[in-house]
């Protein structure tokens, strides 16, 4: 092999790549075209009527947040830089446990399909979930406009389609997952794909280290010989403690709250399934992103640093072509088609979080006060799928050829300030209002998007100014403090005695409250209290 | 039983939840940004070769990933045992 000179056939139309790819959307349509005939009421549609098992949610919550960025992007950092792509590994692993310790089983107990209904519980419908589903369609937004323009350059590069045809199969296959198979399918689609990412990436890991005598060490050190030692040590991604802290905080608490994994702990029975279902969530996304910190440095050993930025200078093909290396164009076919099945799968997630904010949190609740009736509330959330859907096609191509890496950090950045900070008061603070939530979720999303308007990233590298008005890239730092210390005070100035009233009813329901929603068991439990308790409207 | 004493259980029951929550939201707080802090205040140190191949950074970063684990465990292994046979008490 001459490292130099690997030749690659990414780029060029890879006729196996479609076939593993055409394999994997007929079997997750089977799937969808199975999962619709079960989906018949919102709580199917929105949580596959809470029967997932721990484990499988465990997966596909893992599916959810493994996307075809943290794959080929740590891959790629990883490849290009050594160490430093094992602090974003760390970083977007650990907000993980706090997920369990704080938001799982609260959320779970008293929620219904999406995170406003714990911040709502107890507090004004209307304004809450006006001001939540601002946070969530925000969140989903950034975050599809990132997958989309991602995914348009993915295939483009893997398959050798154009940017357009990509972004419109992503979208239209994304749409048929959601319309029809809701949450069912979806679960579904994110347990198939999860898998299918695992066992490449363990399979590609696996021919890798075949080569240094199945000791990581040894490959680590191969690269310490070729690149120096400085590639086992930190590099230039951390310079700023005070960037590192707020880069931190932003990876850790957004992930309690993004949309697309909040709803998750909707789909299983309880709060024991909901704890449990994240203890396997980390140790999967633990070992993934473990195996993917080797596959850099197998990418920047087996091949070399400037055959990978040869081919992409960002170093995102670096997995693939070490595939492609390691395994031959088969395998180079099969972990492309594995990270298109990522994108779609990521992408029906979002949808489905966001249609739910539109369908359950704004229409039946804000629109019809929470007297809309089922096959209504279901036709809504089918046409919010549907415009989603088009709607992400529409910017993903809008978006074509811009850098749009920034968008992510962003929906982890108002997810943090935005979201995380309400949920908590809401499950922690007796004295919190209708108006604290409020002015803490507005006040997250916007200074989020404010600050990283006038960060450097945007500022210095989008438009080209010598400096930025806000020094730090990521805003968490100063907006998630400031989200709490908003909501903290706005309720302090006006205290809403009913919502302090009503807080003995929250904490029953949070630690209690699981039972009320197994059936068999309703009889033991109060019925008015499950009745009153269940946030939205109660139709059977 | 009486509704007093009831709320009272109910009262203890959340603050053990609180309480154990907190404490394990810490460990991987001060974990997670010990690490950090490392990474941005001292480069030579993390840098550093244990054996040939293996830095500090990367077995820190490699212990970082297991802990959220373990303490992931922690929590959920006290939480099916102690707490919900303390809810399963309050709940007769």
């Amino acid at each position: 092999m001459n490292p130099q000179q690997a030749q690659t056939s990414i780029g060029q139309t890879n006729y196996t790549a479609i076939i593993f790819f055409l394999s994997f959307v007929g079997l997750t349509l089977a799937i969808t075209y199975w999962a619709a005939r079960k989906t018949k009421t919102t709580s199917e549609f929105f949580t596959a009527g809470g029967g997932v098992s721990a484990l499988q949610n465990g997966f596909a919550l893992a599916g959810d947040f493994m996307s075809a960025a943290s794959f080929l992007g740590i891959a790629g950092l990883v490849a290009l830089s050594g160490f430093d792509g094992l602090i974003y590994s760390v970083g977007w692993l650990v907000g993980w446990p706090v997920v369990t310790f704080l938001i799982a089983e609260p959320l779970r107990n008293l929620g219904k399909y999406t995170f406003a209904d714990v911040v709502a519980y107890r507090l004004k419908q209307t304004p809450v979930r006006i001001s939540a589903a601002i946070g969530t369609l925000t969140v989903v937004a950034f975050y599809l406009i990132a997958q989309m323009v991602g995914a348009g350059n993915l295939i483009h590069m893997l398959f050798g389609l154009s940017y357009e045809a990509a972004v419109v199969i992503v979208g239209v296959v994304m749409i048929l997952y959601v319309l029809f198979g809701g949450m069912i399918a979806t679960t579904w689609v994110q347990i198939v794909k999860a898998v299918l990412l695992l066992l490449g990436a363990t399979a590609l890991a696996v021919m890798v280290l075949m080569k240094f005598h199945f000791n990581p060490l040894e490959l680590f050190q191969a690269a310490a010989t070729q690149y120096g030692p400085e590639v086992l040590a930190p590099g230039k991604l951390v310079t700023n403690p005070l960037e590192a802290v707020s880069l931190g905080l932003g990876l850790m608490f957004g992930t309690a709250g993004l949309p697309h994994i909040l709803m998750r702990f909707y789909t299983v029975p309880n709060a024991k399934a909901a704890r449990s279902s994240v203890f396997y969530a980390t140790g999967l996304i633990g070992y993934f992103y473990l195996v993917t910190f080797i596959l850099g440095f197998g990418a920047s050993v087996l091949m070399g640093r400037s055959a990978i930025t040869a081919v992409d200078k960002g170093g995102n093909m670096a997995a693939p072509m070490l595939a492609e290396v390691v395994g031959g164009t088969p395998f180079l076919g099969f972990i492309s088609a594995v990270a298109f099945a990522t994108i779609l799968a990521v992408v029906a997630g979002l949808t489905l979080s966001g249609a739910a904010a539109l369908s359950h949190d704004l229409w039946t609740s804000v629109v019809r006060k929470g007297k809309s009736p089922e096959h209504e509330q279901l036709r809504v959330a089918r046409l919010a799928s549907l415009g989603l859907g088009i709607l992400a096609i529409f910017l993903g191509i809008i978006f074509k050829g811009q850098n749009v890496a920034f968008m992510v950090g962003l929906a982890f950045a108002i997810a943090a300030s935005a979201n995380f900070p309400a949920l908590l008061l809401s499950t922690l603070w007796k004295g919190f209002t209708t108006r604290g939530a409020v002015a803490s979720m507005i006040t997250g999303s916007v200074s989020a998007v404010l600050l990283i308007a006038l960060s450097p990233t945007v500022m210095v590298e989008l438009l080209g100014n010598k400096t930025a008005i806000f020094p730090l890239k990521n805003p968490g730092i100063v907006t998630m403090p400031l989200s709490f210390l908003v909501g903290w005070a706005v309720s302090l100035l006006a205290p809403e005695p009913e919502a302090a009233d009503r807080y003995a009813e929250v904490r029953h329901r949070m630690h209690v409250g699981a039972e009320a929603d197994v059936p068999d068991s309703a009889a033991t439990t109060k019925p008015t209290v499950a009745s009153v308790a269940s946030p939205g409207p109660q139709t059977t | 039983m009486s509704q007093k004493s009831k709320a009272e259980e109910l009262e203890a029951l959340a603050a053990a939840r609180w309480r154990v929550a907190a404490v394990l939201t810490a460990g991987m707080l001060v974990t997670y940004f010990g690490f950090i802090l490392l990474v941005a205040y001292n480069k030579p140190l993390m840098g550093q070769q244990i054996t040939p191949g293996l830095s500090l950074g990367i077995l820190l970063g490699a212990l970082v990933i297991g802990a959220a684990w373990v303490l992931t465990g922690i929590y959920v292994v006290w939480a099916n045992n102690r707490y919900d046979k303390a809810l399963h008490q309050y709940r007769r």
